[in-house]
């Protein structure tokens, strides 16, 4: 295993017991993920892709197979707050303003109260939401919303971002932009950031690599490099080498469908 | 206005209904009075003699109103004839029983959100709390507490209220207590928060709305029960009293009296609580 890995997953196994029977989420995972890569899993749903963020977040436990966050098990690297994790759902608390939300995870970690004013005040600058502060969340647009839910995993410094198809319940123009502001954020902000999505063109956009999965069991069909240069202006989705990578992520997911219809 | 005048409106239907059950009601005394008298009576005044009998069987609302300033108005509050006086001990006894209902209330609800032992061995209990006929068990409490020592109606009267008081705060407790979704939760796990952190950031202001929608219902419970409390305890004192001496003294128009200043202490007290609510929610930017 190397020394840069952000994230290692060997040989992982999740099996949920349910009414039903038993049900592999997750069959034999491997996959690393360097520092400062971005990497998106996708596949259709029951494919295991959010549980996989989950049992790297250390909220599911695997049946088997082990799984390393910065050298350590998941529920130390939570302790020393390596990641933070968003949800599909912004999911802000409604009685709290956008600074209140954002200044949640350092109340809990217990941050001074310069610190956290300090920190609020650059993040939300970070997801260009400077001037929304005493706003509740309401009062904001789906898409700011989840830019201040991306703020509040921001906020404590972690260096791995967990995100489970942040942007699924949005519309594609808002979506768009926050792609963007997205790869603007981990440009200069350098963190590692596992992505979940249903999208194959936010995918092939976003990531450095590309991880194919399939449903039942649960697990890596293909893993894609991505040769598209770092720096990618939205139209960049028109050029051959754009719809070469998403025609490969496309073949993949089609050759793990046709393993059951 | 566009929300006085449905409230007016019904007002009215339920003053004309009144009017018209007052003659029915009491026409059969005047009738038998006149006979006894060898007197004829036209039907006019049949009807001006039902509305102004002195021990009426149902009272004429304009009857209810004359007794109500009389005991309102023109009573000194400290008389043992005023309404307000009456009013008082009752609305003491109820806060006390509202503010213990409510405490309990939101106790048992933490600890069944909290434990599945309790959840399972407290909640079918305090269902069966609520079949139990309040007028029933009032004596009893009354009995216990004096062999314990705790003197006057008060302490007994309150704990009567609360008894009625806390299950709909229990019930609501419980549920927006676990109103946070299964994504609240792990969010606060991601974040190592402990199980104290969790209570008081999320479960505890997520469950506000759901706990002043039941301090409306907890309160109007409080003063039943301390109505009830004041029925079959021997009290003299209180509106409960009133309502039981103008029974057992043939005086309708102190039951009726008494009866309209509880309808208007519950309708204030809901209203209170109301306003709370309302400046509580728009503090914590819910209401938009």
């Amino acid at each position: 295993m190397s020394q840069d890995a952000a994230i290692e997953a060997n040989g992982l196994d999740l099996t949920f017991e349910t009414g039903d029977g038993a049900i592999q989420a997750l069959r034999d995972v491997t996959l690393e993920i360097g520092k400062g890569e971005f990497v998106s899993f996708i596949g259709p749903s029951g494919c295991g892709k959010t549980t996989f963020l989950r049992v790297v977040a250390g909220l599911e436990k695997p049946t088997g197979g082990e799984v390393r966050v910065n050298g350590t098990s998941p529920d130390e690297a939570r302790r020393d707050r390596a990641y933070g994790y968003v949800f599909q759902e912004a999911g802000l608390y409604p009685w709290r303003t956008i600074a209140g939300n954002v200044r949640l995870p350092l109340e809990i970690m217990g941050y001074s109260r310069s610190e956290m004013a300090d920190r609020v005040n650059r993040v939300l600058e970070l997801v260009e939401l400077s001037g929304f502060e005493n706003k509740h969340p309401w009062q904001l647009s789906g898409g700011m919303q989840q830019r201040a839910s991306i703020a509040r995993a921001l906020a404590f410094d972690a260096d791995i971002l967990l995100m489970d198809e942040p942007f699924g319940a949005l519309d594609e123009i808002v979506r768009d932009h926050l792609n963007e502001q997205l790869l603007g954020l981990w440009e200069h902000t350098g963190k590692t950031i596992g992505f979940v999505t249903h999208s194959i063109p936010e995918a092939v956009y976003l990531s450095t690599r590309i991880v194919v999965m399939s449903p039942r069991p649960g697990r890596i069909t293909d893993v894609i490099d991505n040769p598209l240069p770092r720096k990618r202006p939205l139209d960049i989705r028109d050029t051959p080498e754009f719809l070469e990578v998403a025609q490969r992520v496309r073949k993949g997911l089609r050759a793990g469908q046709s393993y059951e219809d | 206005m566009n929300r006085i005048l449905p409230v007016l409106a019904v007002l009215a239907a339920i003053l004309a209904l009144w009017y018209a059950a007052v003659v029915p009601m009491n026409a059969g005394w005047t009738v038998a009075q006149a006979d006894r008298a060898g007197q004829e009576l036209t039907l006019s005044d049949i009807v001006a003699d039902t509305m102004n009998q002195d021990r009426p069987r149902l009272p004429a609302p304009h009857q209810v109103a004359a007794e109500l300033k009389k005991t309102v108005l023109d009573t000194r509050v400290t008389s043992k004839r005023s309404l307000v006086f009456h009013g008082w001990i009752t609305l003491q006894s109820t806060l006390w029983g509202f503010a213990l209902g409510t405490a309990v209330g939101i106790g048992m609800a933490v600890s069944i959100v909290y434990s599945r032992t309790a959840n399972m061995s407290l909640m079918p209990w305090a269902i069966i709390s609520q079949t139990i006929p309040i007028v029933a068990i009032a004596p009893m409490i009354i009995v216990v507490l004096a062999t314990l020592g705790v003197e006057g109606r008060t302490v007994p009267k309150a704990i009567i209220s609360a008894y009625l008081c806390f299950f709909p705060v229990l019930v609501s407790m419980v549920k927006g207590l676990r109103s946070p979704g299964p994504m609240q939760i792990d969010l606060m796990k991601t974040y190592s928060a402990s199980a104290g952190q969790t209570f008081w950031k999320l479960r505890l202001p997520a469950s506000v709305p759901y706990l002043f929608t039941s301090l409306k219902v907890g309160i109007a419970a409080a003063l039943v029960g301390t109505i009830v409390g004041e029925l079959p305890t021997g009290a003299i004192q209180g509106l409960g009293a009133r309502i039981l001496i103008g029974d057992q003294f043939g005086n309708p128009l102190m039951i009726w009296s008494a009866l309209i200043a509880a309808a208007c202490l519950a309708a204030a007290l809901v209203s209170i609580v109301a306003a709370l609510q309302s400046l509580a929610l728009l503090r914590m930017g819910y209401a938009r």
